[in-house]
């Protein structure tokens, strides 16, 4: 029978190689699927994985959906890191998109490009704002912050759905419940004509970069992990596990409220009821299969935004309904899980 | 207006009922030292998986099976992931939840615009008579007896049966158990089977009974709720359906308020149940004491045999 050795150290080529061997199982099971529907599997693989890379655009297009994707991620794994699991970067998200547009209706035909700033900055304070309460329960009242973030995501739809139906509703919107479209100067500033990749690319790299350093050049990064991996450890060495979780929540909320506040200043442009698309649930996807490293997660961003983009696609293309995207996100992180033992066991025959 | 106490009662025990399966379902994995996370996508998938069971045959039974089903076959990917490879069981139950999201999604979409009839409930002989008490307890579906029955079953098994002792065993502390020659990861693996057939259960009973249709998401987080309740529960069969009737009542309240008219947005009532859930989350874990007395000691914990 096949059985499972310790290995004395975790392997690090199975922890490179096992991301890769996921996503070969997930399209391989992909390939069964679309076969099983009746659909040409080339075909349905060059939605997927060629049609998002073929044009400028289209590479433009998969940049706007990796942003958002990559931004929330690299707070993730700050949290997952540390030992915090916040599951709840859809509900930061959605506050961060929601404050963010708060300051966006403000603006009228006399506002400069300067309200693009305030918009950014509320949308991470109001992400912030979001794990805060997470934080502040499981700080002082020990409340379990998978279940309360994930709780909160559920309170700040409604939330959402109460102000486009109720205070921030367009009058000339033929009664949908959505806000007015924004004024235009308060759009995220676009780097080149007819593409909608926005300067928010820059700063998911700039967080790329700053998450970098916190996490391997300085004291607090590696304090916040040793909190993660040995939290007994941690405290003999006095660094504080409250200190750890705040810092964990209230980064990982500001970068998903940063994310919001990009997305919905950005790509749409009014406050809609259709601002939570499930990016706060793939991050966490995301985050795992880009080992919660910053580079690494740049790459299993731009893997996610393809499943994104190729699943809208076959919708148009194959007539496979949208929702196949969630389905290929979840076995990949099914496959990862699976493919993660190879990091700490080896495989082997006999009894 | 009394009578609409009766039904505003009515209604709390069959949204109760599907927090109680579930949960009770949790409740028996983490009594042997699994957390779920997966609750929800189990539920989602039932939820498809018993409509269209019913859609296809017209028999409710074949539907709560097929529910039942599916949300075993999803607990056994979990099981196999954590037990036998020792993946982490929050990732591993995140993964099962968003597939679950996915896939009923994915799988469902032919089926959001089939109907079947409202389930017609079973009224207790003599006892569905009485007035009040009639409407109120004794006029519901056959599940919603059942369920309470079986929380009585359950306590018996783990309190007072030999296998629930082990069952407990494991949970606490599984080197002990395997050291007595018990197989900790098989009887885990049951644990998690069974789990999974009861939040199949609940998540066939939502599509069937509760709201007969399809729709992307209906379980609306009911699978996590389940998930706090056996901590609000400290991990008690008698406490979770409580527990689950008074959540339950909580849902059911926002209706009622609209009903009699009260000033509030819709959206305000419909947070109801989620503000409550982390509202008495946090007054339960309040006291670590208290929550470290009563959780099942490996709760979380892989155990691997180094033989």
């Amino acid at each position: 029978m096949l059985r499972l050795e310790a290995r004395p150290q975790p392997s690090a080529l199975w922890s490179y190689a096992s991301p890769v061997l996921a996503l070969l199982v997930t399209v391989t099971m992909g390939v069964l699927l679309f076969t099983a529907l009746g659909k040409d599997p080339v075909s349905a693989l060059g939605v997927f994985f060629w049609e998002p890379i073929r044009s400028a655009y289209a590479l433009g297009e998969l940049a706007v959906k990796a942003t958002p994707l990559l931004l929330i991620a690299l707070g993730l794994a700050v949290c997952f890191r540390s030992n915090v699991w916040n599951i709840g970067a859809e509900g930061q998200y959605v506050l961060g998109a929601i404050a963010a547009s708060g300051v966006a209706l403000l603006a009228n035909k006399s506002t400069g490009g300067w309200i693009v700033l305030p918009i950014l900055v509320a949308g991470v304070m109001g992400g912030m704002f979001w794990a805060g309460i997470t934080a502040w329960l499981r700080d002082r009242f020990n409340a379990n912050e998978i279940l309360v973030s994930l709780m909160l995501v559920y309170v700040a739809v409604q939330v959402l759905s109460y102000l486009v139906s109720g205070p921030w509703k367009d009058p000339q919107g033929y009664n949908f419940p959505q806000s007015k479209t924004f004024d235009l100067v308060t759009r995220i500033p676009r780097l080149f004509e007819g593409s909608r990749v926005s300067i928010g690319v820059f700063l998911a790299l700039l967080g790329v970069v700053g998450t970098w350093i916190f996490l391997f050049r300085t004291r607090a990064g590696f304090a916040q992990q040793v909190g993660g991996l040995a939290p007994a450890a941690a405290r003999y060495a006095g660094f504080s596990s409250r200190r750890a979780l705040w810092v964990a929540l209230l980064v990982s909320g500001g970068t998903a409220g940063l994310a919001g506040a990009l997305e919905v200043a950005g790509p749409i442009g009014q406050l809609t009821p259709y601002v939570p698309a499930g990016y706060g649930f793939a991050a966490i996807i995301v985050a795992f299969v880009g080992r919660l490293h910053p580079v690494g997660m740049v790459l299993s961003a731009i893997l996610m935004s393809m499943f994104y983009i190729g699943g809208e696609l076959a919708q148009s293309r194959l007539g496979l309904p949208k929702s196949l995207t969630g389905v290929f996100q979840g076995l990949l992180l099914f496959s990862l899980l699976a493919c993660d033992t190879l990091v700490n066991y080896r495989l082997k025959w006999g009894k | 207006m009394m009578e609409s106490y009766a039904l505003l009662m009515a209604a709390t025990l069959n949204a109760g009922t599907v927090l109680a399966l579930a949960s009770l379902g949790l409740l028996i994995n983490e009594k042997a030292g699994i957390v779920n996370l997966g609750a929800e996508g189990m539920m989602l998938c039932a939820a498809i998986a018993g409509f269209a069971a019913v859609v296809y045959s017209g028999n409710d039974w074949l539907g709560f099976a097929a529910g039942m089903g599916a949300g075993a076959l999803l607990a056994l990917v979990f099981g196999g992931l954590v037990i036998w490879l020792n993946a982490n069981q929050y990732a591993t139950g995140l993964a099962v939840s968003l597939f679950g999201a996915g896939f009923s999604a994915f799988v469902g979409i032919g089926y959001v615009q089939e109907k079947i009839p409202p389930r017609p409930s079973f009224a207790i002989p003599y006892l569905s008579d009485i007035p009040w008490f009639g409407p109120a307890l004794f006029r519901h579906h056959p599940l919603v007896y059942l369920t309470a029955l079986f929380a009585l079953g359950l306590i018996w098994f783990l309190y007072r049966t030999r296998p629930g002792l082990i069952l407990r065993s494991v949970g606490e502390n599984p080197e002990s158990a395997h050291a007595l020659g018990y197989p900790v990861r098989r009887i885990r693996l049951v644990a998690v089977l069974a789990g999974g057939a009861l939040c199949g259960l609940a998540g066939a009973y939502v599509s069937i009974v509760y709201t007969p249709l399809w729709v992307e998401g209906m379980v609306a987080g009911k699978g996590w709720i389940a998930l706090a309740l056996t901590t609000f529960a400290t991990w008690r069969p008698a406490r979770v359906l409580l527990g689950a009737y008074l959540f339950g009542g909580v849902t059911m309240l926002q209706f009622h308020l609209q009903g009699v008219g009260v000033e509030v947005p819709s959206q305000f009532l419909t947070m109801l149940p989620y503000l409550s859930t982390i509202l008495v989350l946090a007054l339960i874990s309040r006291n670590p004491q208290w929550i470290r007395i009563n959780m099942p000691t490996s709760i979380g914990k892989p155990f691997y045999p180094d033989s």
